[in-house]
This record gives structure tokens, sequence and C-alpha cells, in this order.
């Protein structure tokens, strides 16, 4: 089933009264409830230049974090950003945890696969740069580890 | 009409997509590496999406990046430009298998166009001109290879099925020469395109390329564009193209172009696309189609009027084509020069920091370019930074307006090849026309 129809039923789901919705197609079925994650509406990662003048720095992403210091883990791939391994799981991360050099902190999820990001060093998560969720790109910081 | 078109591609392409995307209302989004985000298109674009570090491996190349990006911004189609994934089948299987559209012919197209002995295949049964040749793939029976060749006749070029645009290709000018040279042919073709079949064609001594612009609407309808002249080559790179193909008979030209659209009939052809021939003696010889937008192709615009690349966004919407063919004419003369960042004389690549930058402008005159001041030119990608376009009603007035451009046009900070184009469009024997491929080579002694 195609991300784009799971979009489409959110879209509906969310426009409705309806709590949960279920459907399936053959062998796969997809089982959308109001209050799970949700697919953000497309952002803008940089603000385009109204006039193509002098370069000006872009602005970042709506939910980073000022200048980052301490270690920043930065998105290898462009996915999706997730703090958990399914909607319903806990967290794999908290601020404020101790983590090891190896330690899973989050998910980013590409073309159906979710893959799992590690702290590459040891350190205390002091916080995350993007919300549970949204889009990220290769390279964008997510989570300050100090 | 599509809504949302992801431009996988960078530099002055990727601009001339987006121009187009923005008058016909479509929303973009521009992909790009870590070294690329101050790339005019990108800052332009309504929504960016870094996808790499600066190799094109990792960037521009990278399939999975690239489609996870159509994912996250909703994007319905993707445009490939020229290089990179746009003639790659695979690329385009993927995209279409995820449920979005490539801008660009299918899969299946791209493949047998790619594969140069299944192209000839084609354009043989459509009645397309092509290079007398083994009109297929040698095996391993020498007897049979010798005589082929003998049939033929000496010289003889020996290419790679997987190959094209100059690569994988090898002269034999006698017999005794010939297996050796298919065998050492075949090993380089597996070793670079992982396939070593391999043709042989008769070698043209002194041919000119001319090729010819097709659009399909992928419905069995197509329109001839016209031809280009791009016989001003280095190293197999084109270096100054023009429209029309100068000196060719009326009625040569019209018996090839027919052929042409039987072709892109006879496959549904999709898009835009070029057929490229060798040209001598007065007659066409096909030798690839590239299933992509070229380089080249604003010189068709500027004589037909067509904006080949709106055609391109319009039937990837599922529009059919704008035109009947007789709503197509044929106006005066237009020269391209590609404007590299290089030395003019040593060819050396030259990125940089481009400290000022100034465009010429007039009747006529057309820049394609994604350069502004203060701009740098970064050192992992292939050194297009601009393309002049002048036309005129004759070819004279034309290459005269381009001289005149040149001479204008102002690239400071790193070095260019303005130079070379100035002396091109000065020479005695290009204004006379109708020079072949090695002229260019031959007159600066490489």
């Amino acid at each position: 089933m195609d991300i784009r129809k799971v979009k489409k039923l959110i879209e509906l789901l969310e426009s409705s009264d309806i709590a949960e919705i279920e459907i399936k197609e053959g062998e796969e079925s997809v089982r959308i409830s109001r209050g799970a994650i949700s697919m953000p509406a497309p952002i803008a990662y940089n603000a385009p230049a109204a006039h193509a003048a002098a370069p000006a720095p872009s602005a970042s992403a709506p939910a980073a974090a000022p200048a980052a210091e301490g270690n920043v883990i930065k998105s290898p791939m462009v996915g999706t950003f997730y703090r958990s391994p399914s909607p319903s799981s806990p967290a794999y991360a908290e601020v404020g945890k101790h983590v090891k050099a190896g330690d899973v902190v989050c998910i980013v999820e590409a073309m159906k696969m979710m893959n799992q990001i590690e702290a590459d060093q040891a350190g205390v998560i002091e916080a995350f740069l993007v919300e549970d969720g949204e889009p990220v790109e290769f390279d964008q910081p997510l989570i300050r580890i100090g | 009409m599509l809504e949302k078109v992801l431009i996988a591609n960078r530099g002055e392409i990727a601009l001339r997509v987006l121009r187009s995307c923005k008058e016909l209302g479509i929303k973009t989004v521009a992909v790009h590496s870590t070294a690329d985000r101050d790339l005019m298109h990108v800052r332009l674009s309504d929504e960016s999406v870094c996808i790499g570090p600066p190799s094109p491996t990792d960037s521009y190349l990278n399939i999975p990046a690239i489609i996870s990006a159509m994912e996250v911004t909703d994007a319905d189609a993707v445009h490939p430009g020229y290089g990179f994934l746009s003639e790659n089948a695979d690329f385009a299987e993927q995209v279409e298998n995820s449920g979005f559209t490539f801008i660009g012919p299918t899969a299946e197209t791209i493949r047998l166009m790619g594969d140069k002995v299944s192209a000839i295949e084609v354009m043989r049964a459509a009645g397309v001109p092509t290079v007398p040749g083994s009109n297929g793939p040698i095996d391993d029976n020498n007897e049979r290879t010798l005589s082929l060749a003998k049939e033929i006749g000496y010289p003889i070029i020996i290419k790679a099925t997987a190959g094209g645009g100059g690569r994988g290709m090898r002269v034999v000018h006698n017999e005794a020469a010939l297996l050796k040279a298919i065998f050492v042919t075949q090993t380089e073709a597996k070793s670079f395109f992982g396939n070593g079949v391999v043709y042989l064609e008769k070698f043209l001594e002194n041919p000119r390329h001319v090729e010819i612009q097709v659009i399909g609407d992928g419905k069995g309808n197509a329109l001839y564009l016209g031809d280009r002249d791009c016989s001003l080559q280095r190293r197999h790179q084109k270096v100054l193209e023009e429209a029309p193909a100068p000196g060719i008979p009326d009625k040569v030209r019209a018996k090839v172009a027919q052929t042409c659209i039987q072709a892109c009939k006879n496959m549904n052809y999709r898009g835009a696309g070029t057929l490229e021939f060798l040209y001598e003696d007065e007659a066409f010889y096909f030798i690839e189609m590239n299933t992509r937008v070229q380089v080249e192709h604003p010189v068709t615009e500027m004589i037909t009027g067509v904006d080949i690349v709106k055609e391109q966004l319009l039937i990837a919407g599922g529009a059919p084509l704008s035109y009947e063919q007789e709503d197509i004419h044929f106006r005066g003369h237009a020269f391209e020069c590609r404007i590299n960042a290089e030395d003019p004389v040593t060819f050396m690549p030259s990125p940089g920091k481009i400290k000022m930058f100034h465009a010429p402008g007039g009747n006529g005159v057309r820049v394609d370019s994604h350069l502004y001041s203060g701009y740098s030119v970064p050192p992992h990608y292939d050194s297009l930074i601009a393309k002049l376009i002048c036309h005129a009603n004759t070819r004279e007035a034309a290459l005269k307006r381009t001289q005149i451009a040149l001479d204008e046009m102002l690239i400071d900070g790193i070095r260019c090849n303005i130079p070379l184009h100035q002396d091109l469009v000065r020479d005695a024997e290009f204004h006379k026309g109708c020079v072949n491929i090695h002229y260019l080579e031959k007159k600066l002694g490489s």
C-alpha cells in the first residue's frame, strides 16, 4: 500500500468524526486511530530568498535549536524522524538520559524502512532539535548530546 | 497538470526546469548536496531538501535519497534534467513503482534506447538510416566476425552496446588488428558498464554530428522540431552548437525527419528525445538516441518558438502535445556557446568564487545560467556554468550577434572558455559552415 494512500486516509480521518479506520487491500491492511502520529504537512526547510541578491544565510527548520554546543547528531539521510520504533512503543530516549556510544537514540524512516540512528559518543541527551514525525534532510541536526 | 515537481539536478538545467514549473503554476522542490546550498534555483524554489554530501554518488545519483525526498515533500513527479539519473531506467522504474511520475519516457523505452544494439534495431524497423554494421552483437565465432567486418569494409569502429557518448569505442584500420581490439573493448566494457557486449560499425572518417529533436505524447503522436549541428567537439564534448544544421538539402532533411517521427510513433515515445546522427555526403546515419532533454535544447527553442521543458511538464501531466506538425515553423538561425569554468587554453577546471558576473542582453540574446556575483563554483561537478544562445534571421547575423554578446559577457574571478568561443565565432572555416567533428581538435592541435 503506498504512502500516498495512507496519507489520504489520515486526511479523511482528521476531517471527520471517525475515531479509527481500518482498510484491507488483499494481504495488506492498515489501521489508523485518532491520536496516533500524523503525517506532517510539507515544510519549507529553507526560506527562499525573495530577491536573488547577495547570498543570505537560509532560515533554519522551525524546531531547530540555536547554535549547538556539545555533540550534535545529524541525520545521515532524507526521511521522517521518530522518537520511538512504533506509535505504541516508548521513546528510545528522553532528555537527561545517559547514552553510550552505539545506543539507538531515534529513527529516521525512509522509503518504508526504519533506520536506527545511534549515538556516536557517550553523553547526556540535552535536547531534541526536531519534533516527532517531522521530515528531515541530510545533515539536519537531530539531537544534542552534552 | 502536475502539482509539485521535484528537480533532481543542479546548476543551469535545474534553474531552467524551475522557471518552466513556475510558468505553469507548478510547485517546486529543489534537492541539493551540501555543496549546493547556494545554488540559484535552490534559493528560488518553494521547498528544498538537502539529500547528501558533495559527492554525486551520495547525492544527485542517490536514488533512495531522492525518492525519500519525494515522499517527505509529497511531490507528484520528478524532473531528472540531463546527466545524473536522467537515463537511468532503474530510477525511472523505482519512481513509478513508488507511485510518482517520472518526467520522461517509460523505463522500458529508456532501456530499449540505452542498449545501442536494440536501439539500432528499432530505428531500422522504422526506416531510419543507420550506419552499415554488424546489425547485432558480435559473438565468439571469429570466422563470422571477420567476414562481417570484410563486408562492412575498413576502417571499422567497435562499440560497446552499453556505452555511448564517445565511451567504450575503438577504431580498427585493418583485419590483422580486429580480433584483439574486439577483445580489449569487450573487457573494458564489462568493467566500465557491467556489460561486455560489442557491435561493429563502419567508421566514417569525416562526418558531421547532426541531431534531430523530437517530442512524443506517449500515445503514438510525435512532433519533429528540426535538427542541430553539434560538430564542434573536443574529446566527445560539444562546445558550440547551432540550429538548424547548415547545408542539408531539403529532400534529405524531410526524408529522415519522417522516419524519426515513425520511430517515435512505433515506440509510443513519451517526452522529449534526440536522435543523434553522423552526416556525411548528404546522408544521415543513426548512431544513438538520448531519451532526455539535452544541454543544447535552447537553439531549437529559438528557431521553433516551442518551449521544450514546458512540453515535458505538460506531457507528464497527461496533456496532449501543444502543437500539430503543421504549426511548427523554423525561423532564423541560433547558436549556443557552452561556457565552462575552465582554462581556455589548457582546459584545466577552474572552480572558485565569481567576483562579478555580467550577462549580455539585447534582441535575440539569451543566457541560461545559474551564476550570480558572489556565487562559488564548486569543484565536484561538471564545469558548465552558462549557455549563451543567440538567434537572428540568418546564420551570418546570428554569428555576428554571438560575437557581440560574447564580448559583452563578463565572468570575473575564475577562468572560463569565453576566449575560446570568441575565437571560434570568428573562425573562417566555421563561418563557411559544415565543419566536421574533427575540426575543433585539429584547430586546437590536440
